[in-house]
């Protein structure tokens, strides 16, 4: 508690980084046991057939789940403790004197690190363009910042690889600079609610806190504990369900349907993926077992975007500061760029 | 007496900030007036850009995420040494 108060001297806790290397090896132990355990438990322990269809879903359930949980652990982790040295209020101040263009770049970029949660989005909008953010760089960080989230990043890198979560960070990215690019151009100014031009902020002081590394590894862990807490069951669920198809669902099964030929399969995954924002955790482990029965990567990662980018209440959220116009071309303008991504994925891989 | 306001458009976090300030000043039985403000221009006059905010005597104290009780105490504290 000594070190809470913000008029305290900064100091750290000696011991601290001590217990984050003994807490870094202990999770690397984890990370490498749980594989030779799964399999233990499975086809030694309950003596299961090593080419059952039991006993294969129960293997790869048991290794799943905890890989994805200490990679979530662990990378939340991470991000949150690079998290706290950016915010909102420094975002803005980089941003400022920005042109168009460069200014997206940059505004998409910061979505990735700057900490961002959907309900601070009207405020945040707010304090963009009343400091003099074009509307268009405003909206290169609004849909980089959901978008490029951690939870989905850590799942796909931890289910796909990192090939797959890297092309998705960098798709999110381009798709984030070029719609905000063109609703930049579209010069939708208008289709701000009007309070949002008459607002004044006071001239008062921006928080600007002096954090030590205590106050970076406590408010990291407290992430920690937030979001693990709020999505492991949609993990544990998701998990569960793609075990089943993984065990059960015969090879190739998808590719009718899912696969590179069907062209339809990608806005139908957009469409499908809009209204689907809270279960982002759990959609992800289905749609990898998809996709060993022969769903193509560029359908997954469109569908896997329209789950994070387009958020049903993030959109909601935006209402209050967009009108209906403004709203259906941010929709509109994501939706068909994510398409896009889809089909150019799907062709070239 | 102390001012404390909760600035927030009423999402779980600032009702959470909310029952915390309330539990603090109450174990502390402090004077204390909680207000909470929901109104964006209202909210945006602290020029604060993620909420919930919290602000002792006009002073921002804490934005976007929810400080500890201990945190609320350490303010509340030395809000009541320069008041």
């Amino acid at each position: 508690m000594t070190t809470l108060n913000h008029s305290s001297l900064p100091h750290t806790n000696k011991y601290l980084f001590p217990i984050l290397a003994i807490a870094v090896f202990a999770w690397l132990i984890a990370y490498n046991i749980i594989q030779p355990l799964a399999d233990w438990i499975s086809y030694t322990l309950l003596g299961l057939a090593r080419d059952s269809r039991f006993g294969e879903s129960l293997a790869f359930f048991l290794y799943d789940v905890p890989k994805i949980l200490l990679l979530l652990s662990g990378m939340v982790f991470a991000i949150s403790i690079v998290r706290t040295f950016f915010s909102p209020e420094r975002t803005r101040a980089m941003l400022g004197g920005k042109r168009e263009g460069i200014g997206n770049v940059f505004a998409a970029l910061l979505g990735i690190v700057t900490p961002f949660c959907s309900c601070s989005a009207v405020p945040l909008f707010i304090g963009f363009v009343e400091s003099g953010i074009p509307l268009g760089v405003t909206f290169s960080f609004l849909i980089a910042a959901p978008t490029i989230n951690e939870v989905a990043v850590i799942m796909l890198f931890g289910l796909f690889g990192w090939k797959v979560a890297g092309l998705y960070i960098a798709s999110g990215l381009v798709i984030a600079i070029l719609a905000g690019m063109v609703i930049g151009r579209l010069k939708m100014e208008r289709y701000v609610e009007d309070f949002v031009w008459q607002i004044k902020s006071g001239a008062g002081q921006v928080l600007d806190e002096k954090l030590t590394w205590n106050d970076r590894v406590e408010r990291a862990w407290d992430s920690v504990k937030e979001i693990v807490g709020k999505v492991w069951l949609y993990v544990v669920i998701g998990i569960a369900v793609g075990a089943g198809i993984h065990g059960y669902v015969p090879e190739s099964a998808l590719v009718g349907i899912m696969g590179k030929q069907a062209w339809w399969s990608v806005p139908a995954a957009v469409l499908l993926g809009i209204p689907l924002y809270s279960n982002a955790a759990g959609i992800i482990p289905i749609v990898s077992a998809l996709m060993e029965k022969g769903a193509s990567l560029g359908t997954v990662l469109a569908f896997m975007m329209a789950v994070v980018g387009l958020s049903l209440p993030e959109t909601i959220i935006l209402r209050r500061v967009l009108k209906p116009q403004l709203i259906a071309v941010f929709i509109g303008v994501i939706a068909i760029a994510i398409i896009f991504t889809g089909y150019l994925f799907n062709i070239i891989l | 007496m102390l001012t404390i306001k909760v600035l927030g458009s009423g999402c779980a976090n600032c009702k959470r900030v909310e029952q915390i300030v309330h539990k603090v000043v109450e174990e502390m039985t402090l004077q204390a007036e909680v207000i909470k403000v929901t109104e964006y221009p209202e909210i945006m006059k602290y020029n604060i850009m993620s909420t919930p905010g919290l602000v002792i005597n006009e002073k921002i104290v804490s934005t976007g995420r929810i400080p500890t009780p201990a945190e609320v105490t350490a303010w509340l504290t030395s809000a009541l040494e320069t008041a």
